[in-house]
C-alpha cells in the first residue's frame, strides 16, 4: 500500500487511488485551505491557497528530498513516499500573502453579506490571514450584477476562482458564464442575451467560496447562523438527491446539495433546490374534517374531527361500508406506505392495494456532466412498489385502481396523495363519485378532495420520517426537519395510531419489522449509512 | 561599427530582400532541397542539438533537446507553433526578420516540422504587426506556389501547411501555454504544467512552441553548418554543469538613450557597454548611463557598473537579472528618475497580468497602486519593504504563480528596489516631508483622488 507523510504522520493510501495533497492530507485530519479546487470539477490551480511544501521519501534509504519551492496541493498528486508538510512559516506566510491580495480588492461587506458565517473568505482569514491589513484600502463597492433568474452577482466580492464558470462548462454544459476583463480588473459576466438560465443553475451559488453568487431566492431571507440543517432528501423527482434542509423554527429557507457519491454527488437542480414552498403555502389542507352527514357528500359542509378521535372514527366507517380500495402514494415513505397497508388488511382482509399516482413530467435530463433529472415527479415509487408487492405480487398501479373502482368493484377508497400541485381531473375523480365512503389524504384540495367523506391533510417532504428508494434501488433514511403546521399529523403517525401501537410514531422500529419479514429490504435492518445503501445487496446476499 | 558580418539580417537593406527570388539568391532554400529528400528527421534533430542552439524567446531552453520530449511513434497529428507574439517592451528582432527576411523564417519552419514530424504549423502573430502579416502571408503563399509548402515539399514525400494567425494583442499569448489556449480560441490563461505542450499542448497533441528568431537560426545551422554556429559565442562554463554555453549569432534589440537605436546581430556574449558604444554610438547626448535593461523589461536592471557583464544567457542572471531574455537592451540615462521607471514598469504588467493566479493579480496591480500613491507625494519608506517582498514572493519561482508573467513583473520591482534603493528613499523623503516614516496602514479616505 502507498504510503503518504503528512507532517510526519504517515497514512496509507489505496493502490489503485488517484488523490491529490488535499485529498491525502484531510485523510491525515489537515486540511489545506483551498478557494478554486473542487473534487466535481477541473483542476485549475489559481487561486494559491493550496500552496504547501512537499517532497520525496527514498524507499530505500528513508532519505527525504523536498521540493524547492511551494507546489499547488491541488495540482500535486500523491504517490508512495510523498511527503506533504502543511504547517512550516513558508506555507503560513504563504497563505497569509495570498489571504491579504484576496482583500485588497474585496469590499468586506460582509455585515450586509449573504455569505457571511459560511464564507471562505472569511474563515481563512481567520485561520490563516494576517490581524494588520498593509494594503492601501479602496474605497468600497459592491455593485450587483443580474446574471440570470436564480442567480445574482455581486461583482466585487468575487475572488476570481472561476468555480463558476467550470460549473457552467463542465456540468451543466451551458457555459453562459465568463469572465471579462483582465488582470485585477477582471469579472464574472454573462454574455449580453444569454442569461445564466439553466436546471443547474442554483448550484454555482453553492461552489462560490465567498458572497459574489447570491441566490434570489435566498437572498437576505435569514443569516445563516440562525439555521439549522437536517440531512434529507429531496423529494421532486425520483432521482432522490441527498439534501440539507435549512430551517428556522419550523420554517425552511432552502435546500442544500448533500454529497453523495452514489447519487447526485455535489449538485441538485433547480426544480429541487425551489421546489419546497409549497410545503409553506396558506392553501394546504390543515385539520381532519369528515363530511357533515352521509347523504353530505360532494357538498361544501365539513365538520372538523379531533385527531385523536380519527382513527377509531375512520376505521368504523370504513368496516361498516366494506370492500376497500387503497392508493398508496409513492410520495409516501416505505414505512408510512407498509403501515397503510396493514391498516387496510385490518379493515379489509381482501382490501385492494395500489401504487398511487405516478406523476411525470417529460424525460429525464441528462447533463453533460451526468447530472439526471428524472421525468418521474416523485421520490418513492421504488419503495411502495416493493411495498405494495409484499400484500399483492401483481403490483396494481393507479390506474388500475380507478378502474377498479369504476367497475363498482370497491365500497370505499383511501386515497393517499401528498402531491406538491394539481393532480387529478374532474374526469377521473369523477370515477369516484359513487363510493360509499372516500378517504382523502393530501396537501392542497383537489376535485377529489370536493367529493371526500374523509378529508385528511397530508405531510410536505421535510415533514415526513422514514426511508424513500430512488430509482437505482438506493434507499436513503432521513429524519423529519421541520413539524408540520398545526393540525396536521404525517401519514405515519395516523397509521401508527390506527394500528394501535403505542407512543410515538417510531419509523426506525417500522423499518426494522419491514426489514425482517421482507427479504427486499433485508438490507435495511442495521444501520443506514447516510449515503443510503443499495436495496440490491442485500438481494444478493 | 565592429566587422561582423550579419547573417540573420543579411537581407535587411536589400532591395526587394524579403522576395522568394532574393532569398534564393543567396543560398535559400537549398539546405531544404537537400536535406528533406536525404535525411531523416532524427539528423536534423541531431544537427541542431549538436549546434547548441537555444531558444531565442526568452527562456534560453536548448531548441534541439525540446524536440526529443515529443513521443516517440506517437500516430499524430503533432504541431509546430511559431510565437511571433513579440510583446515584450523593446524587443523588436522577430518584426525585422519577418518583414525583411520571412523566407529565412519559413526555411526554418520547414526544417523544424520536419525534424519534429509536424505536418501543421501555426504562427501565432502579435496584432500590432500589420507588415510583417502582409510579409510573412506574400512570402508563405510564394513558397506554397513553389511547391516548398503543401503536399509533398520538393519531392521529399514530407508535407507540411502552415497557418498564420493573427492575435488579439495581450502580452500573456507570448506565453508558451497561453499561446496554445488563445490559439484554440479560448481565453490565454496560461495552463498548469506538467503535461508539458510536447506531450499535450495544442488540441491536446504533441506540440512544439519556438521563436521566430529561432527559426531563423535553424534555417542559418542548415545552411551554414555546425561548426560554423559553434564558432561564435561564449562555450560552455566548464566550474558550471547547468551551463549548456551560448552559441551563435543573436538579435540584440537596442533601444532608449542611445544614439543610434536599432536591431543589430553580434555573437552571444558581447557585453552592454561594447553594444551601446560601438553599435549604439553610445548614450545619447553624451549622457552617462544610469540602467540598462538587458534582455526586455521582464529581465529587471543592470546599473552603470554591471555594463560589463556579458549579454549571453548566463550573463546577466550572474549580476541578479533575471536572464538574457529577448535581448532588447534599453538604455536610461541619467536624468531619468527609476521611481518613474519602476511605475511605467509596474503599470504594463498590471494591465497585462492575465488575473488567473492571485498573487500575480493582485500583487501587480498593488503594486502599481503603491507606486501611484508615492508617485503623488505620498508615499513613505515601509511602501518599499512591501514592494520587495512582492517582488520576492511572486512568480514561478517561488512557486506561486503558474507561469513565468509574474517573474517577468517581479524581477523590475526586486532590482530596483535593491539597486536603487537609495534614490527610492531621497524620493519619498522629499516628496512626502511629513509623513515617510509613517508605519501606519493607510487609511482609505486619504488615498482617494491620490491617482
Amino acid at each position: 500500500m502507498p504510503t503518504v507523510i503528512v507532517d510526519g504522520k504517515e497514512i496509507e493510501i489505496g493502490a489503485d487511488e488517484r488523490l491529490n495533497c488535499i485529498e491525502a492530507a484531510r485523510r491525515a485530519g489537515k486540511e489545506i485551505p483551498h478557494y478554486c479546487w473542487h473534487p466535481g470539477l477541473s483542476v485549475v490551480a489559481s487561486c494559491r491557497m493550496c500552496l504547501i511544501e512537499t517532497g520525496q521519501r527514498d524507499t530505500a534509504t528513508g532519505k527525504v528530498t523536498m521540493m524547492p519551492k511551494l507546489v499547488p496541493g491541488c495540482q500535486t498528486p500523491v504517490k508512495d513516499g510523498t511527503v506533504i508538510v502543511t504547517e512550516s512559516q513558508l506555507v503560513k506566510d504563504s497563505r497569509a500573502r495570498v489571504e491579504e491580495a484576496l482583500l485588497i480588492d474585496h469590499p468586506i461587506d460582509c455585515p450586509i453579506c449573504d455569505k457571511a458565517g459560511e464564507c471562505l473568505l472569511q474563515d481563512y482569514h481567520f485561520q490563516h490571514g494576517q490581524a494588520e491589513r498593509r494594503a492601501d484600502l479602496h474605497p468600497f463597492t459592491s455593485r450587483r450584477r443580474d446574471v440570470g433568474p436564480t442567480v445574482t452577482l455581486f461583482v466585487d466580492r468575487c475572488i476570481m476562482c472561476t468555480r463558476c464558470v467550470r460549473f457552467t462548462r463542465e456540468v451543466s454544459g451551458t457555459a453562459e458564464l465568463m469572465v471579462t476583463s483582465r488582470g485585477a480588473k477582471e469579472e464574472i459576466d454573462v454574455f449580453p442575451g444569454h442569461p445564466l438560465d439553466n436546471k443547474l443553475s442554483g448550484n454555482v451559488v453553492d461552489l462560490c467560496p465567498v458572497g459574489a453568487l447570491g441566490d434570489k431566492d435566498f437572498l437576505y431571507q435569514q443569516r445563516v447562523w440562525f439555521m439549522k440543517r437536517e440531512a434529507n432528501v429531496c423529494g421532486g423527482c425520483s432521482a432522490g438527491c441527498s439534501i440539507h434542509t435549512e430551517h428556522n423554527q419550523d420554517t425552511v429557507y432552502r435546500l442544500k446539495p448533500r454529497e453523495n457519491p452514489h447519487v447526485n454527488t455535489w449538485w441538485i437542480c433547480d426544480d429541487g433546490r425551489y421546489g419546497w414552498h409549497h410545503i409553506h403555502d396558506a392553501a394546504r389542507l390543515v385539520g381532519a374534517t369528515r363530511a357533515a352527514s352521509t347523504g353530505g357528500r360532494g357538498t361544501p359542509a365539513f365538520d372538523d374531527v379531533e385527531w385523536h378521535d380519527v382513527a377509531q372514527r375512520l376505521r368504523d366507517d370504513l368496516r361498516a361500508v366494506g370492500r376497500l380500495a387503497v392508493a398508496v402514494s409513492p410520495m409516501l415513505t416505505v414505512e408510512e406506505a407498509w403501515m397503510l397497508c396493514a391498516v387496510a388488511r385490518s379493515i379489509d382482509p381482501e382490501a385492494f392495494l395500489a401504487v398511487g399516482h405516478v406523476p411525470r413530467e417529460g424525460d429525464d435530463q441528462t447533463f453533460p456532466g451526468g447530472f439526471t433529472i428524472r421525468a418521474e415527479k416523485c421520490p418513492n415509487r421504488r419503495g411502495v412498489e416493493a411495498v405494495v408487492a409484499l400484500f399483492d405480487p401483481a403490483v396494481p398501479g393507479w390506474e388500475a385502481l380507478v378502474e377498479h373502482v369504476r367497475q363498482g368493484r370497491a365500497d370505499a377508497a383511501w386515497v393517499t396523495a401528498a402531491y406538491p400541485g394539481a393532480w387529478i381531473d374532474d374526469d377521473t375523480a369523477a370515477a369516484f363519485g359513487d363510493l360509499k365512503c372516500l378517504v382523502v389524504q393530501d396537501l392542497f384540495d383537489s376535485p377529489l378532495a370536493r367529493l371526500a367523506t374523509w378529508r385528511l391533510p397530508a405531510a410536505g417532504f421535510a415533514e415526513r420520517a422514514g426511508t424513500w428508494v430512488n430509482v437505482g434501488h438506493r434507499a436513503q433514511c432521513f429524519e423529519q426537519a421541520v413539524r408540520p403546521p398545526a393540525g396536521v399529523w404525517p401519514e405515519g403517525r395516523l397509521s401508527w395510531n390506527m394500528l394501535g401501537r403505542r407512543g410515538l410514531y417510531d419509523p426506525a422500529a417500522v423499518r426494522r419489522q419491514i426489514a425482517e419479514s421482507s427479504a427486499v429490504f433485508a438490507a435495511l435492518a442495521g444501520d443506514v449509512p447516510a449515503t443510503g445503501i443499495d436495496l440490491r445487496i442485500g438481494q444478493l446476499a | 561599427m565592429p566587422s561582423c558580418k550579419p547573417v540573420l539580417l543579411e537581407a535587411v537593406g536589400v532591395p526587394d530582400g524579403h522576395t522568394l527570388a532574393s532569398y534564393r539568391s543567396r543560398g535559400g532554400y537549398a539546405p531544404v532541397e537537400k536535406l528533406l529528400p536525404e535525411k531523416q528527421p532524427a539528423d536534423v534533430v541531431e544537427m541542431v542539438k549538436a549546434s547548441g542552439l537555444r531558444g531565442r524567446g526568452g527562456a534560453g531552453f536548448s531548441t534541439g533537446l525540446k524536440w526529443t520530449f515529443l513521443p516517440k511513434d506517437h500516430p499524430g497529428p503533432i504541431y509546430l507553433c511559431i510565437n511571433a507574439d513579440e510583446s515584450e517592451p523593446g524587443t523588436f528582432n522577430n518584426r525585422i526578420l519577418m518583414e525583411d527576411d520571412p523566407h529565412q523564417v519559413l526555411e526554418g519552419i520547414i526544417l523544424s516540422a520536419f525534424a519534429t514530424r509536424a505536418s501543421t504549423a501555426y504562427i501565432y502573430l502579435r496584432y500590432e504587426y500589420p507588415r510583417s502579416w502582409h510579409r510573412l502571408q506574400a512570402a508563405i503563399d510564394e513558397a506554397y506556389a513553389a511547391g516548398l509548402l503543401g503536399k509533398n515539399i520538393t519531392g521529399s514525400g514530407f508535407s507540411l501547411d502552415v497557418y498564420l494567425h493573427r492575435g488579439a494583442a495581450a502580452y500573456i499569448c507570448g506565453e508558451e501555454t497561453g499561446l496554445i489556449e488563445s490559439l484554440e480560441g479560448k481565453r490565454a490563461w496560461p495552463r498548469i504544467k506538467p503535461p508539458f505542450p510536447a506531450i499535450e499542448g495544442l488540441f491536446r497533441k504533441p506540440t512544439v512552441v519556438n521563436n521566430i528568431e529561432t527559426m531563423a537560426c535553424v534555417a542559418q545551422i542548415a545552411r551554414r553548418g555546425v561548426d560554423w554556429f559553434k564558432s561564435i559565442g561564449v562555450p560552455a562554463d566548464p566550474n558550471n554543469p547547468r551551463d549548456p554555453g551560448s552559441y551563435g549569432p543573436k538579435l540584440y534589440c537596442l533601444s532608449g538613450h542611445v544614439e543610434r537605436p536599432g536591431c543589430y546581430e553580434a555573437p552571444l556574449g558581447i557585453t552592454a557597454r561594447q553594444l551601446i558604444e560601438e553599435f549604439g554610438g553610445g548614450v545619447w547626448k553624451g549622457r552617462k548611463a544610469k540602467a540598462v535593461i538587458p534582455g526586455g523589461i521582464s529581465m529587471g536592471l543592470m546599473t552603470e557598473a554591471e555594463l560589463d557583464t556579458p549579454l549571453d544567457f548566463a550573463g546577466p542572471g550572474k549580476v541578479g537579472c533575471l536572464g538574457l531574455g529577448t535581448a532588447a537592451v534599453v538604455v536610461i540615462d541619467e536624468t531619468v528618475s527609476i521611481v518613474d521607471f519602476l511605475h511605467n514598469s509596474c503599470r504594463f504588467f498590471a494591465h497585462e497580468s492575465c488575473g488567473q493566479c492571485t498573487p500575480c493579480r493582485e500583487g501587480t496591480s498593488w503594486s502599481l497602486r503603491m507606486l501611484e500613491r508615492i508617485k503623488a507625494g505620498k508615499g513613505r519608506l515601509k511602501d518599499l519593504d512591501l514592494l520587495a517582498e512582492i517582488g520576492a514572493t511572486m512568480g514561478m519561482m517561488p512557486g506561486s504563480t503558474i507561469c513565468g508573467l509574474a517573474d517577468g513583473a517581479a524581477w523590475p520591482i526586486k532590482n530596483a528596489i535593491k539597486k536603487f534603493r537609495g534614490e527610492f528613499e531621497d524620493y519619498i523623503k522629499q516628496t512626502n516631508p511629513h509623513g515617510w516614516m509613517v508605519t501606519d496602514p493607510v487609511p482609505a479616505l486619504q488615498i482617494v483622488g491620490a491617482h
